[in-house]
């Protein structure tokens, strides 16, 4: 097992809904325990309602956990991250077009986070470094690029851009929060290689996050399947592909739309594709309302994740029975 | 039987401060009663804006500047307001993209749906009621929902509800916008497969765009893949996924990573979508394209049918020159 | 030197938009006109504006171009002078304004929690206080307000409404992506407020400002009129005090007090019209539409 960046244990966050009369507790994620190790890029797959993107906002910093321990680079995390791991662990936005201030140009930012996080470099270093770090993403030439505007820029060049600014801090581990999703499906491809090549060339680590099993099946070394808030299982992504285990990620299997997959008489016949219960949840698996193999235990009980294999795991007490 | 929809060479512009964007560029094609057909292309190729203009629904700064819209023999160009309200609804009815936004918030499913009932029938309050049942039971919605507001509805269901809507006066053709876009996968297909159970059930006929073509990949009849305003390739919707023959075509196929088979490396397709503004000369689709000839960049090729396929390349359709 | 090269853009990027819209054009050269006159009143008064050495009731002339007053004073020399007083008011007036209204709102948007449930509370009730009644009740109180107490009150009174557009504005922005992004890459507060935030806003505050000093104008000479300012000193209200006390419209004096009433609503109208401007400017749904009948191809 390589060297672990990131070990996320028994993180939960709860917000608090509803006005005075209907007071709620919303488990955005609950109890998530994994790790991601050097070099390698872990995708964190589900729906909405999963929790995916609460997890990349807790780790970012932007909320602290209601519960459990984020380590980071062998350090604990406490509840307002420091200025270096900020460094360490940047975010890459998913909307190309709000994720970027409008008004400035867009050297702006790079050299703000250059300035932050890389004190040893002068002002002219800085710039260079800057050209270096747009030119490393494939937005050419650098010098220009950055005194460009955010609207002169395409969808597909800013989200670049944001993977220009996380490397700009010399990052361990991106965390990139569906950083594809709003772009043309052609130009994805080409933000899925560039992630790549951060991982193969400058030996970063990503945390992948989305909601398309095939872009997570074509950048990610392993899964993690979450839903309602909670992991249902986790592999290699190999093996999850070819052989899932949990009934949730056989039912994401089935429906993906896939025009070389042939449409077989999945789930969606009668599953509506209904948001998951994350208000107040009972004490049962989230997925046995919809759930094909649910028995009576699963209602009763959470199952907790459990091991297959040394790379497997799933939460599921059909499987694990 | 004649085709329901013939479309001729329409052209819509945009105006721009930097002068007209050329965003459909005489776009031709035929719908038959009961087809499905999908249109497929990335932002800005201007799908939209053609589907507006087809439902007459264009406003300013875009405006017809060219082309006719045929349906069931008449031209809707040509009608007044008057004589188009006769026609919405009844014949043709539309799914917006973002069915949170095309529901106003403040009225109840069934407020809504009795609306659109009153405004183009005379229907009394008890077949009205009747009916606006019916239609949610049709897309699985419980008829209680009537008196629900839209945000006491999932996504999903909001979604299905527009359908229902779109389905209440029974109309011969349904155009569709991106109405999966905002839903989740599961969701999707779900609402995909409604579709067809309509489809099967009423035998209406759907103009669907969007820019996921995996989506229909597995419903729509035929497909049509739209760049820069202009129509690329046009074909059954099995041929044209099996053997892309255009360039561009080709290239987004292959953009997309699957999930069967061995992982191999894709490339997608280099470069930006050219100015509508001042497109370049010759084929719009030359600066971006790996198979590019001389002819491509100075003469602008023309789509042509070859039993049932239509392409838009020189590639496919050599110049011919005596 | 690289704030002269900013300021030279800015001063660019200024003319280029007043070239292309009207309103604003218009609207500038009255104020830049006005501001010169408030500045360098002496450039333009023919003579003293409080030597009552001339001949009373005098109309329309060639040496007095606007007339003189019941106690033989030019009025267009008064005009003059009384310039100053109004556009100083109104842009005093305005900058403090905007200012406290900026950092209120803001503030408000920004942190939330109970401070932005403290703020907004404290906005709403200076909001609904009627300005007017309060203005006169202080300023009678306090008996011949000077200069800068009038713009005090008028200060009070005036932020709140800024306060409250700027609030909702700094809140619809505060979710954007970018100001997360900026957070999440080490940024503090401060920073994301003045760089990040603010500079978006621009449009709506100088509206705020526009709006503000046009209340003031309209108030101070209010205040003014009725008697309640400095009767003493040089300004538009005061000379209409004045007029209105002598009876000027019925003793056949009408431009003593028709021509500081125009001149307040030429200010007024001034910056209505570079208000309108930004307006357009901040919300592009407001531009005029010029619409081109499209042919039809057959």
């Amino acid at each position: 097992m390589t060297e672990s960046i990131l070990s996320v244990a028994g993180l939960s966050r709860f917000f608090r809904v509803g006005g005075f009369r209907s007071r709620g507790i919303l488990h955005a994620t609950d109890e998530v325990t994994f790790e991601v190790g050097a070099g390698e890029i872990v995708a964190l797959v589900g729906e909405s309602g999963s929790g995916k993107s609460t997890i990349a906002r807790v780790l970012a910093g932007l909320y602290p956990p209601s519960a459990g321990s984020i380590t980071f680079e062998g350090q604990p995390i406490g509840r307002r991250s420091s200025r270096r791991v900020r460094g360490r662990m940047p975010m890459v936005f998913q909307d190309p077009f709000g994720s970027i201030n409008p008004v400035l140009r867009v050297g702006h930012s790079l050299e703000r986070s250059l300035k932050l996080h890389r004190s040893d470099l002068n002002a002219s270093a800085r710039h260079e470094e800057a050209i270096s770090l747009v030119e490393r993403v494939g937005l050419t030439p650098g010098a220009e690029v950055l005194r460009r505007f955010p609207h002169e820029l395409s969808g597909g060049q800013r989200q670049r851009l944001g993977f220009a600014q996380a490397l700009a801090s010399r990052p361990s581990l991106i965390l990139a929060d569906e950083p594809v999703s709003m772009l043309d499906v052609s130009i994805r491809i080409g933000l899925l290689n560039v992630m790549k090549d951060l991982r193969d060339r400058e030996g970063v680590s990503l945390l992948y996050i989305t909601h398309d099993l095939a872009s997570a099946r074509y950048v990610a070394d392993r899964m993690i399947v979450l839903y309602a808030g909670r992991i249902v299982e986790e592999g290699l992504t190999e093996e999850v592909i070819s052989s899932p285990q949990h009934p949730y990620t056989r039912l994401l299997m089935s429906t993906a739309p896939d025009p070389r997959l042939p449409l077989s008489d999945d789930a969606s016949v009668t599953d509506l594709g209904e948001p998951p219960k994350v208000i107040n949840p009972g004490p049962g698996c989230r997925f046995a309302p919809r759930c094909p193999l649910a028995m009576d235990q699963c209602r009763a009980s959470t199952p907790a994740p459990v091991s297959l294999s040394p790379t497997q795991r799933v939460a599921c007490y059909a499987v694990t029975a | 039987m004649s085709d329901l929809l013939s479309v001729r060479d329409l052209r819509v512009d945009y105006e721009t401060p930097a002068g007209p964007a050329r965003a459909v560029n005489g776009v031709s094609f035929d719908l038959a009663r009961g087809e499905f057909l999908a249109i497929v292309g990335e932002s800005g190729c201007g799908k939209s804006t053609m589907l507006f203009a087809i439902a007459q629904l264009l406003a300013y700064p875009a405006s017809q500047v060219g082309g006719t819209v045929i349906f069931d023999g008449v031209d809707l160009t040509t009608l007044t307001p008057e004589e188009l309200r006769r026609h919405r609804w009844r014949d043709f009815s539309v799914v917006m993209q973002s069915a949170m936004n095309a529901l106003n918030p403040t009225m109840s499913i069934g407020a809504q749906l009795a609306d659109v009932c009153r405004a183009h029938t005379d229907w009394d309050d008890a077949h009205i009621a009747q009916r606006c049942a019916e239609v949610l039971a049709m897309v699985s919605i419980d008829p209680a929902h009537l008196k629900s507001y839209p945000f006491q509805l999932s996504g999903g269901m909001r979604q299905r509800a527009m359908i229902a809507m779109a389905l209440l006066l029974e109309p011969k053709l349904v155009i569709m916008d991106e109405p999966t876009s905002a839903l989740d996968v599961v969701a999707q297909r779900s609402l995909m497969r409604q579709v067809q159970t309509l489809r099967e059930q009423l035998g209406f006929s759907v103009l669907f765009v969007t820019h996921d073509m995996s989506v229909v990949s597995h419903f729509s009849d035929r497909l049509a893949v739209m760049y820069a305003g202009e129509v690329m390739e046009l074909g059954s919707t099995r041929a044209v996924f099996d053997s892309p023959q255009h360039p561009y075509s080709h290239g987004l196929m292959d953009a997309f990573p699957s999930l069967l088979g061995a992982p191999r490396a894709l490339t997608g397709i280099a470069g930006n979508p050219p100015s509508l503004v001042n497109p370049p000369e010759g084929c719009l689709f030359a600066p971006r394209c790996t198979q590019v000839m001389d002819d491509c960049r100075t003469l602008h090729p023309e789509l042509i049918d070859d039993d049932g396929r239509s392409v838009r390349c020189h590639l496919i359709h050599p110049v011919v020159r005596r | 030197m690289k704030a002269l090269v900013v300021i030279a853009r800015a001063l660019r990027r200024a003319g280029a938009f007043l070239r292309r819209d009207k309103k604003a054009a218009a609207g500038s050269i009255i104020l830049f006109i006005l501001l010169v006159i408030a500045i360098f009143p002496t450039w333009f008064t023919p003579y003293d504006p409080t030597a009552e050495t001339f001949t009373p009731g005098v109309g329309l002339s060639w040496s007095h171009l606007l007339g003189t007053t019941s106690f033989g004073q030019d009025v267009f020399s008064q005009l003059i002078a009384g310039t100053r007083q109004s556009v100083f008011i109104a842009l005093i007036v305005g900058f403090f304004s905007t200012v406290i209204s900026v950092i209120v709102g803001v503030s408000a948007a920004y942190i939330g929690g109970w401070l932005d449930d403290l703020l907004s509370m404290l906005t709403d009730v200076v909001l609904v206080i009627p300005t007017f009644p309060l203005i006169i009740v202080i300023t009678a109180y306090l008996k011949n307000a000077s200069f800068w107490l009038m713009v005090g009150v008028l200060v009070f009174t005036g932020w709140s409404y800024g306060a409250r557009q700027l609030r909702v504005q700094a809140l619809s922005l505060r979710n954007r992506d970018y100001l997360l992004a900026a957070k999440a890459r080490g940024e503090s507060s401060w920073y994301v407020i003045v760089v990040e935030l603010l500079p978006p806003m621009t449009s709506l505050i100088v509206a705020n400002f526009l709006g503000a000093a046009l209340y003031a104008v309209l108030a101070a000479s209010g205040l003014q009129f009725v008697g309640l300012g400095n009767i003493n000193t040089e300004s538009w209200g005061t000379m209409l005090y004045w007029a209105q006390n002598n009876e000027a419209l019925a003793t056949g004096l009408p431009l003593w007090a028709l021509a500081p009433g125009i001149a307040i609503a030429v200010l007024g109208s001034a910056l209505a019209l570079l208000n309108y401007a930004f307006d357009e400017v901040a919300n592009p749904a407001l531009r005029p539409v010029t619409r081109r009948r499209a042919k039809v191809a057959a």
